[in-house]
């Protein structure tokens, strides 16, 4: 019965083809649309979260100043000591690591190459705070550090605009007016997201960059490695009582000093994205609804078109329940196929978008299967009104229909 | 049912009236018909338009029911059924031929003449075997890829007679089937029916109004005003040497 329907619906479709494909072409477009957002917001959150983690989890960064950057007027709060680094490691539970870093942009120069670039001075915590793997060398040894020695570990985008196709390592540069050895290269952490190219770094002994470069011991930010094991609001908060001590701030005023979770950035920002994509997702889901009024808009016309055609079919001796079904079947195999092509249409649309928004090209079967079963109900949904119409035709007026 | 004997009418119509509308604009279109047919006679219906002809042959199609009066089909009552009943009835005995063909167009001639097989769920190879099968007996096995637009008006009457007989039925229904054609044509689809009528036994039934198609039938039932006005049956074999 269902196989008898299928056939008869699929010659319809078949005998009428371009009229087929306008009637599908609304639910073409709703799907591929639902499916492009969504498979392109979910990969942007994944892109956002994935930045995020590179960042480090759970660790803090620890800045002087009362929001993000240095807004506000008033005189600017003082850079943190060597010593409230010291402290931070030693007095606060659930710290594991504790990474001071001072910046300062210099000119780097080899072998007649010019490169501008940033340099963090910092220590081996750093690497225990934030996990950014060597791609090849090493790190600095506690000599170096103490001794604030002239070696660096350089990000893969120096290396590039510095040392082109060379091996870096061992080679020394000048960086500045400090002459300076090559011991470690750094893994590509790629170019995006906020922040600029975190490639484009040399990341130095802070000992050397503060006596070398900067000339003071300000530290302008610290990042705080934090145990998983402990709650990451109970260490916020020792550490929030010990800065306000070490810094003086007096009670009832507000903290000279601001500590970024970024646990709390990435939750914000995944929220953001994931707003955004169910927002653009309802608009695409509304173009589906469309292209299902479309398909009952084209089987309506169809059915009185083809008013004869059933008149034929009831005189041969089909049942009402028989020609209901060959319009519905027919329908949902519409709106199938058109979920169909509209599948096929979004994972091309994804593969070309992809690269331009800079996420990866990901495949969800969820999202996929929920669309086409969407289609799927449309065509049964929008369907059945104009099946039902045709099945009620009387036969004889049916065949006398021009 | 196929114990019945051969002298017991294939059809009867017993009082039959038709009104179609209600109150002030009904119109009675039959007024109480009597009517016997007996198994594979070719029976010419003639009789001007609004006479009841059409009426009639949609009631012995099963297409409508009568408002009054009995519709017996192999001594079952026909008038009871229900729409679907009705639909099975006539894909498993009827088969229809109409003036305009009713083909399905853009359709080959083949899977039109499959179309009533498939209704009746035959696997697809007896399909199309019997369809072929059909088309043989009209002479088109070698049109069967040709959809209507490709063939002749007679040759679309063809198809569509092969589509009527290909599930072997009882009775073939034929409403104008010359109605479209030239009187070459014409002649051949009645020589048609008439081979089909005297080789595979089917009863047929065809609504006419021209004498000369006519003139094929066994039996001519005229019809007037909504009622039978004549039966000639002197042109049925059995029956000739006791009307003369």
């Amino acid at each position: 019965m269902l196989g008898t329907t299928l056939v008869l619906a699929l010659r319809s479709i078949r005998r009428h083809l371009l009229r087929s494909f306008l009637t599908i072409l609304g639910i073409v477009i709703g799907v591929a649309a639902v499916v492009t957002m969504v498979t392109l917001g979910n990969a942007t959150t994944a892109a956002v979260q994935k930045q995020i983690a590179s960042l480090g989890t759970n660790m803090l960064m620890v800045r002087p100043g009362q929001g993000f950057g240095r807004g506000g007027g008033g005189p600017r709060p003082a850079d943190f000591k060597p010593e409230d680094v010291e402290a931070v490691a030693q007095q606060v539970a659930g710290v594991t690591a504790v990474a001071p870093q001072a910046q300062t942009s210099v000119t780097a120069i080899y072998n007649g190459r010019n490169w501008s670039t940033t340099i963090n001075g910092t220590t081996d915590a750093y690497f225990e705070v934030q996990p950014w793997p060597l791609e090849e060398g090493r790190i600095f040894t506690q000599a170096e550090e103490d001794a604030g020695k002239a070696v660096c570990i350089i990000g893969s985008t120096v290396k590039t605009n510095l040392f082109a196709s060379e091996d870096p390592i061992g080679k020394r540069f000048r960086a500045g007016d400090v002459s300076c050895d090559v011991i470690g290269l750094l893994t590509t952490k790629g170019s995006q997201g906020f922040g600029g190219d975190q490639d484009d770094v040399i990341i130095m002994p802070i000992k050397t960059v503060q006596r070398r470069f900067t000339g003071s011991t300000d530290i302008r930010m610290m990042l705080v490695g934090t145990d998983a094991a402990y709650d990451s609001e109970q260490v916020q908060a020792s550490l929030t009582s010990l800065l306000r001590e070490r810094r003086k701030v007096q009670p009832g005023q507000d903290n000279d000093f601001n500590i970024f979770d970024t646990k709390q950035i990435s939750d914000t920002l995944t929220g953001t994205t994931t707003l955004l994509t169910s927002i653009v997702t309802a608009v695409a889901g509304i173009s589906l609804v469309v292209g299902g009024i479309g398909i009952m808009n084209i089987m309506l016309v169809s059915v009185t078109e083809r008013t004869r055609e059933i008149g034929i079919r009831l005189a041969i001796g089909a049942v009402a329940r028989e020609v209901l079904m060959q319009f519905l079947v027919e329908a949902v195999a519409l709106s199938c196929l058109g979920g169909l092509i509209g599948l096929v249409i979004a994972q091309i649309a994804v593969a070309a978008l992809a690269p331009v928004m800079r996420v990866d090209w990901v495949f969800y079967p969820g999202i996929n299967f929920i669309a086409f079963a969407i289609s799927a109900a449309i065509g049964v949904v929008f369907g059945y009104f104009p099946a039902r119409r045709a099945a009620a035709l009387n036969p004889i007026d049916a065949l006398r229909h021009e | 049912m196929a114990s019945t004997p051969a002298a017991d009418p294939l059809i009867s119509l017993r009082g039959v009236t038709k009104v179609y509308g209600t109150g002030a604009t009904a119109f009675q279109a039959l007024k109480g018909i009597d009517l016997d047919i007996v198994a594979s006679d070719f029976v010419a219906v003639m009789g001007a338009s609004g006479s009841g002809k059409s009426t009639t042959m949609n009631i012995l199609g099963c297409l409508d029911v009568p408002t009054e009066g009995e519709y017996l089909f192999r001594g079952h009552h026909i008038e009871l059924l229900d729409r679907d009943q009705r639909a099975l009835l006539r894909r498993k005995y009827l088969g229809f031929v109409f003036q305009g063909f009713n083909l399905l167009s853009r359709t080959s001639a083949l899977e039109n003449v499959e179309l009533p097989l498939l209704y009746r769920g035959e696997p697809r190879a007896e399909r199309r075997d019997q369809a072929m099968a059909a088309l043989d007996q009209v002479g088109l096995k070698d049109w069967w890829d040709h959809t209507p637009a490709e063939l002749s008006g007679g040759q679309q009457q063809r198809v569509a007679i092969a589509r009527a007989i290909v599930t072997q039925p009882d009775v073939l229904l034929a409403d104008e089937p010359t109605g479209n054609l030239d009187s070459e044509r014409s002649r051949e689809i009645m020589e048609l029916l008439t081979r089909l009528n005297e080789e595979s036994g089917i009863t047929v039934l065809m609504v006419t109004h021209e004498p000369d198609m006519a003139a094929f039938a066994h039996t001519i039932v005229n019809f007037k005003d909504g009622l039978v006005e004549s039966i000639d049956a002197s042109h049925r074999p059995g029956q000739r040497p006791e009307m003369h």
